[in-house]
């Protein structure tokens, strides 16, 4: 039949879409850049771990065993106990998905507020810019991880509010660069032609300019979750966040620091899995922002 | 009440743009109308004010531009009356606009038939499967060949030329009472323009609409036009039916235009083309605004700004020629004294 040799060969030349055709060119770039490649190894590395790694743990993470106590690492406890002879590898295993979880509700809170203020900012200009821009600023000025300890020191210590506290300081960050993006796109001329089309600002902003600048949302947010890790270990680390005996890796890591001079090992290892896994996003994020540019030769 | 046979009637404009040191009177006192199902063409040079025109019939003009003054009455309604809200449900349905650039008027992440498909998901409130189906017809009206396959392209898979159809398409979509094209043919080859020229004809006479198809480009008013006008400088310098602009031009101007254009019929040495530059829209002229480049100018004309008066054929010039107060040759034939004039 007539209809249906049409569609088989409509199937057959379907095109791909430029974001498709754009993540293909993309992943090649990547896929040449080592560094970058290690950081995203990592990454899903500590992912599967999340998944999969606390049904596979010997060890109950809370299970102490004052028999054990601060046993250096060995055939059973790779890692060692800490002081109430809990399994840390186990610890740091189970503490990874909390980890992983702080940084990505943060960041993403983060990014949708900073995303809209900065659409916003960047369409409208004139006084609403100005005014949401300079509250930007001060947010700004305050060094993050200070901004994060205020906020965390109002709220009180707890692991959601930790999430607030990095996800406030990640939107003016997310912010500057959306407004930058949105004042670049929305000069283009197909804003203007769907203007004239009658489309209202709302329409304009969410449907066809925010999926033009989704790159340097997507680049930033990566970047971002090294830092959003960083400051929560540090909340943690200060005890402002995750309470013991939650195994959050910063709190893991202050406990571990009165027996630096005879058990180097309590603090060691979770202060390790935090260098590894801000490095893998950094890694990633800085790779993934070369491959995006598409003034960097794949 | 008599319905009015004029589909819009701009009655001096005024568009400025204020900028850090002045206020820029891009658009100075427009005025001209177009009958119902005929097309204007509004001529001039580069920066003379015509987009700036046709964004103000949009409503559409940006920050630091504001439309300071006149009427834009369209269908009796004046639309400078109108809320933004009112104005966004005439926009793209009874007043639709081309623009110059096809390569960059086209969103580059969605697909044709999605970028059609908003015009009716924004006017008609249609669901996605609807307005697809809506959007194939146009595609088909438009001329594009394998309509049905281009549904899914990305403009980035188009032509020029194909991708001005999609342009036309989408303007068309809701099948709009007035199309403005601004330059619409500016950014193609010669071989398509005709076509895309050829294919807004054949749909005005389709849909029985009226255009205003701004140009710097005479030979496409000659081809396309019922009635011109020519810009200069934010100001009309003269209006006329196509036939006696082209057969009889009054203003030096026009002239001088005309006589730039590569002709066939005469033996033409070299082309003419205007001595001089556009006034910088900060430093207009006090007096007439050509008079600067113009081979007639005397002393009246450097001093008082013309007005652009009526003839007795119902067209109209801004030049002080064609008035009593006339104070050059009297004798003046500015149309066959233009050569002359220039060389000496
Ligand atoms: N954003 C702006 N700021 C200041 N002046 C402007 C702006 N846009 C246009 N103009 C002024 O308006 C004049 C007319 O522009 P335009 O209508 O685009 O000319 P054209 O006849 O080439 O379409 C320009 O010469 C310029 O001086
Ligand atoms: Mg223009």
């Amino acid at each position: 039949m007539a209809e249906t040799s049409v569609k088989t060969q409509q199937a057959e030349t379907k095109p791909p879409s430029p974001q498709l055709e754009n993540m293909k060119k993309v992943y090649k770039k990547l896929k040449k850049n080592k560094t970058a490649m290690v950081g995203g190894i990592l990454i899903l590395f500590f992912i599967i771990v999340s998944i999969i790694g606390p049904v596979l743990t010997p060890f109950d993470p809370d299970a102490q065993d004052y028999t054990n106590r601060l046993a250096s690492p060995n055939a059973d406890n790779w890692f060692g106990t800490d002081h109430h002879g809990r399994d840390i590898f186990t610890r740091i295993i189970h503490g990874t998905s909390i980890t992983l979880y702080i940084g990505f509700s943060s960041v993403l809170l983060g990014s949708v507020a900073g995303t809209v203020i900065g659409i916003v900012s960047g369409y409208y200009g004139k006084k609403i810019d100005a005014i949401l821009m300079r509250s930007m600023d001060v947010l700004l000025a305050f060094p993050g991880i200070l901004l994060a300890l205020a906020i965390v020191s109002i709220l009180g210590g707890s692991l959601q509010n930790v999430i607030i506290a990095v996800a406030v300081f990640s939107i003016p960050v997310f912010a500057r660069i959306v407004r930058g993006s949105t004042l670049a796109v929305k000069k283009l001329e197909y804003v203007d032609a769907v203007r004239a089309l009658g489309a209202s600002d709302f329409r304009i902003i969410f449907r066809h300019i925010l999926p033009n600048i989704m790159s340097p949302i997507i680049v930033q947010a990566t970047l971002r979750m090294a830092t959003a890790i960083l400051a929560a270990s540090g909340l943690s680390f200060l005890g402002l966040g995750a309470q013991p005996p939650t195994p959050e890796w910063g709190a893991i890591l202050s406990q571990g620091r009165n027996y630096m001079w005879d058990d180097p090992h309590y603090a060691l290892f979770p202060g390790l899995a935090i260098v590894v896994v801000v490095l893998a996003f950094n890694l990633f994020g800085d790779g993934l922002r070369d491959a995006l540019d598409p003034k960097t030769k794949g | 009440m008599e319905p009015s046979s004029n589909i819009i009637e701009v009655n001096d404009l005024r568009t400025s743009f204020f900028t850090e040191e002045a206020e820029v009177k891009a658009v100075d006192g427009v005025s001209f109308s177009v009958p119902s199902g005929k097309t204007l063409g509004i001529v001039g040079e580069s920066g003379s004010g015509k987009s700036i025109t046709s964004l103000s019939i949009m409503r559409l003009i940006q920050e630091p531009g504001q439309i300071v003054g006149g009427e834009i009455n369209f269908k009796s309604d004046n639309l400078l009356d109108k809320s933004e809200s009112e104005m966004r449900r005439i926009r793209g349905n009874e007043i639709s606009m081309i623009f110059q650039e096809p390569m960059t008027s086209l969103n580059p992440v969605f697909t044709v038939g999605d970028q059609i498909s908003e015009a009716y998901r924004i006017h008609q409130g249609l669901s996605k499967k609807q307005a697809l189906q809506k959007s194939l017809e146009m595609l088909e009206l438009v001329g594009i060949p394998s309509p049905k396959d281009r549904l899914k392209r990305y403009p980035h898979e188009l032509s020029g030329g194909m991708r001005q159809r999609v342009m036309i398409a989408i303007a068309l979509a809701c099948k709009p009472e007035l199309l403005i094209a601004d330059e619409p043919t500016t950014a193609l080859d010669v071989t398509i323009q005709a076509q895309i020229l050829r294919l807004i004809n054949n749909l005005q006479d389709e849909l029985g609409m009226s255009v205003v198809l701004i140009t710097h480009d005479l030979g496409v008013v000659a081809e396309t036009c019922d009635y011109v006008a020519v810009m200069y400088a934010g100001k009309i310098v003269e209006y006329a039916d196509v036939q006696t602009l082209f057969e009889s031009p009054k203003h030096p101007y026009t002239v001088g235009l005309l006589s730039s254009l590569p002709r066939h019929d005469i033996d033409q040495e070299e082309l003419q083309v205007i001595k001089g530059m556009v006034p910088s829209p900060t430093n207009m002229p006090e007096g007439c605004r050509f008079a600067p480049r113009c081979p007639f100018a005397t002393d009246l004309c450097k001093e008082q700004l013309p007005t652009l008066d009526d003839l007795e054929d119902g067209n109209q010039v801004r030049c002080w020629v064609y008035s009593d107060k006339w104070d050059g040759d009297p004798e003046v034939n500015v149309k066959d004294d233009y050569g002359t004039a220039t060389s000496s």
